[in-house]
């Protein structure tokens, strides 16, 4: 058994390695990846091109202004003369936000009313729209804080040491800078794994049947568990290859802290590759040529990676959605990701989820391979 | 240049198509998949996340502070714990996303006067859900804060407006901050990238895999008609595939849609032109169809799901990445899309977009013609 399996393997690999170009998908398209996502997959806000229109021009609106200008996450440009260019301008999307103070707002200010600021925001992008309009309700917030404490000042100054005031200190944990890269980098692992793992499988064994080397292999004395495993190990150990390298290159080029253990993140890459490996082979029983392979594929992956949380919160979801997620290997592959990077989570936190990729890994490889010897009779 | 010729070739592609029911599948199931995928699984903005409290003081004071929390729509405040120990468990295994901790000198404090700090212990692992969290707990804790202070300052005798500065925004072209309308123009761009570039190259490369490109070329045919007669069913299934998308869009998840139609159809048919002219270069370049299907989702709907401006707002990215962004079409698809659909720009200022979406497909389809060319000699 060994000595057809070992035979097998040689095959294989001279198969994969031999082709150029298939060596070089095995290592381009995954470290460009990384490359890419780790610049551009960004939810951080910085230096949102504003306009200010001050009608008022008082001492209170200026320094109001100062502060946005003073913020990192707003870069004011111009300061407008009438509002239809801060629409105009807001329209051509030169400007994200425009900030409207009317004549009137120091008066209103001095005399203890609610003085308004006018703020437009260009919601075509919600999640910019959304973060952006929390700075700018911080910036306003703090700057009535100050008047208020100025104001108490002159009216009451023996009261300015003791009123009393909330503050909130917070303390965003395992991510202090609150960086997209931190969140992203430990994703994308694991989405570029599942993508070449599926892919590989499924086409390394689709092929054979369209070119009709199947039924040469057939022939031979090998036994159909021969085939499968060695049709799985060569794609499991570049699988594992693969997530080392992903991870070696986002780690050391994006600094992203590795805080747990090696051993935890490598058991949960090895429960996930397997899943991934049974999904490959049911695909590779359902589709008789290549492109029905690639086209299903598709059809697995888009869905997989939607539903996993890589990039958009589960518990945002409609609730028949998140039920579908518990059903996706990747959910708990990137709880373990995330896990060991970012938070330093060990087995005993992270238990559950290798626990439900093992039992995903069994279910998928047993269907997969009662289902594959069954397309071989 | 014979257009019966070319038709013929055209026909047996769709023959070809038709028999191939998987392929079919694609082209109506991969829209509405993905326009279900987006539209209900990215949202962005949170409500009712799981939140620990700690209440050291166990006052009435800071019992109001927590009802604050409670009355919000943002918070759902899970379980209230009575040491440290159980808030950093619930950070680390997720069950909490946020934690609440309020000092035991709370209300002592705020009797006596001064500034009391409460902590927000955040899971930072998403820095987005982070942010906007911060965001929201700086706003209740502001507001008690507030509260807290007129009340102080009314019983010594001095009456203060509680808010003197009042932000009020109004969000532009994405009125609710709707998630689904910032995504769903964007989808179109995903899948016209599939059927154009990944459908495409899978097809031509299969007839260069299986040797059946040699006996068209020995027939009459010319390169030319070779091409065209292969392209044009692809580009009319991908203007079905528009009109599909955008009634999905408009009818479903009721995104606004502003602009003109027929500008709609225009932009789209030239970025069609572009990402079927890329698929098949691709396909001539590519030897197998594995290489040719990664390659295709590598320089066409990778830029479009990262690089256009669909997810993640260009300006955001380093500058080196915004000028490459420069030199991909679905930058300028994307734009286009989103400004028809959402602020309804008329055609004549979308010329910046389009003028470049234009040249990219007479440079593509004149690239694409060479290659052919040259692979047949």
């Amino acid at each position: 058994m060994f000595g057809r399996l070992k035979q097998m393997l040689i095959k294989e690999f001279i198969q994969v390695f031999r082709d150029k170009r298939t060596r070089f998908i095995l290592v381009g398209p995954p470290i460009i990846q990384m490359l890419v996502f780790g610049y551009a997959a960004t939810y951080e806000i910085r230096n949102v091109p504003t306009v200010v229109l001050d009608m008022d021009n008082s001492q209170e609106s200026r320094e109001l202004i100062s502060l946005f200008t003073a913020s990192p996450y707003f870069h004011v440009d111009r300061q407008l003369t009438n509002s239809k260019q801060l629409g105009d301008l807001i329209e051509k999307g030169d400007a994200t936000v425009g900030l409207e103070i009317d004549a009137g707002f120091a008066r209103k200010l001095r005399g203890g009313q609610t003085a308004p600021l006018q703020v437009i925001v260009d919601s075509t992008n919600s999640n910019t729209a959304l973060i952006a309009s929390g700075y700018i309700t911080q910036i306003a917030i703090g700057y009535a804080q100050i008047y208020q404490k100025d104001r108490i000042g002159r009216i009451a100054p023996q009261l300015t040491e003791t009123v009393p005031s909330v503050q909130l200190q917070a303390r965003p944990w395992y991510n202090p800078g609150l960086k997209s890269r931190w969140f992203f980098v430990p994703g994308v692992i694991g989405s570029l794994t599942l993508v070449l793992v599926v892919t590989l499988t499924a086409f390394a064994v689709v092929r054979e049947r369209e070119i009709g080397t199947l039924e040469q292999m057939m022939v031979t004395p090998i036994r159909p568990a021969e085939f499968i495993l060695g049709k799985t190990i060569p794609f499991f150990l570049i699988g594992l290859f693969d997530v080392s390298l992903i991870a070696v290159v986002g780690t050391v080029w994006f600094q992203v802290p590795f805080r747990g253990h090696v051993s935890v993140l490598l058991t949960g890459s090895i429960l996930f590759i397997l899943c991934m490996l049974g999904v490959g082979l049911l695909i590779s029983t359902v589709s008789s040529t290549q492109q029905q392979a690639m086209v299903t594929a598709f059809f697995f992956i888009m869905p997989a990676v939607a539903f996993s949380g890589f990039g958009f919160p589960i518990a945002t979801m409609p609730q028949w959605m998140q039920y579908l997620t518990y059903l996706v290997p990747l959910r708990y592959f990137l709880v373990v990701l995330r896990g060991t990077y970012l938070k330093g989570a060990g087995m005993d936190i992270l238990w559950p989820e290798m626990a439900a990729m093992a039992g995903l890994a069994f279910s998928l490889l047993t269907i997969s391979i009662l289902r594959f010897h069954k397309a071989l009779d | 240049m014979n257009f019966n010729r070319m038709m013929a070739v055209a026909r047996k592609e769709i023959i070809q198509i038709v028999r191939d029911s998987r392929s079919l599948a694609i082209v109506v199931l991969m829209p509405v998949t993905l326009m279900l995928l987006f539209g209900y699984g990215v949202n962005l903005d949170l409500k009712g996340l799981p939140v620990y409290v700690l209440d050291r003081d166990g006052s009435q004071q800071s019992q109001d502070l927590l009802k604050h929390f409670q009355a919000s729509s943002y918070f759902h405040i899970v379980r209230a714990v009575n040491d440290y120990g159980s808030i950093t468990h619930a950070l680390d295994d997720g069950s909490a996303k946020l934690a609440i901790v309020i000092p035991w000198n709370f209300s002592q404090r705020l009797s006596e006067g001064g500034t009391v700090e409460v902590q927000a212990l955040v899971d930072a692992t998403d820095d987005n859900t982070a942010n906007v969290l911060i965001g929201y707990t700086q706003a209740v804790v502001q507001g008690y804060s507030a509260e807290v202070q007129t009340r102080w300052l009314s019983r010594h005798g001095q009456q203060i407006q509680p808010s003197p500065v009042g932000v009020e925004t109004r969000t532009w072209y994405n009125e609710n901050l709707e998630s689904s309308a910032f995504i769903i123009p964007g989808v179109l761009a995903l899948v016209m990238s599939v059927i154009g570039a990944f459908l495409t190259s899978l097809t031509i490369a299969r007839e260069w895999e299986r040797g059946t490109m040699e006996q068209l070329i020995s027939t009459p045919v010319s390169a030319m008609e070779i091409m065209l007669g292969k392209l044009t069913p692809y580009f009319a299934l991908g203007m079905f595939d528009v009109v599909l998308c955008a009634l999905i869009a408009m009818d479903w998840f009721h995104v606004p849609f502003r602009g003109s139609f027929i500008t709609l159809l225009i932009s789209s048919a030239l970025f069609l032109v572009v990402v079927l002219s890329l698929g098949f270069f691709i396909s001539v370049l590519a030897k197998t169809q594995f290489a040719a299907s990664q390659i295709a989702l590598l320089v066409t709907f990778l830029p479009a799901f990262l690089l256009s401006g669909f997810l993640f707002s260009i300006e955001q990215m380093p500058a080196a990445l915004q000028w490459i962004t420069r030199i991909l079409p679905a930058r300028y698809y994307v734009s286009v899309l989103k400004k028809i659909f959402l602020k309804g720009t008329s055609t004549a200022m979308l010329s910046a977009d389009l003028i470049p979406l234009a040249v990219f497909a007479l440079v593509l389809a004149v690239l694409a013609t060479r290659a052919f060319h040259k692979r047949l000699t």
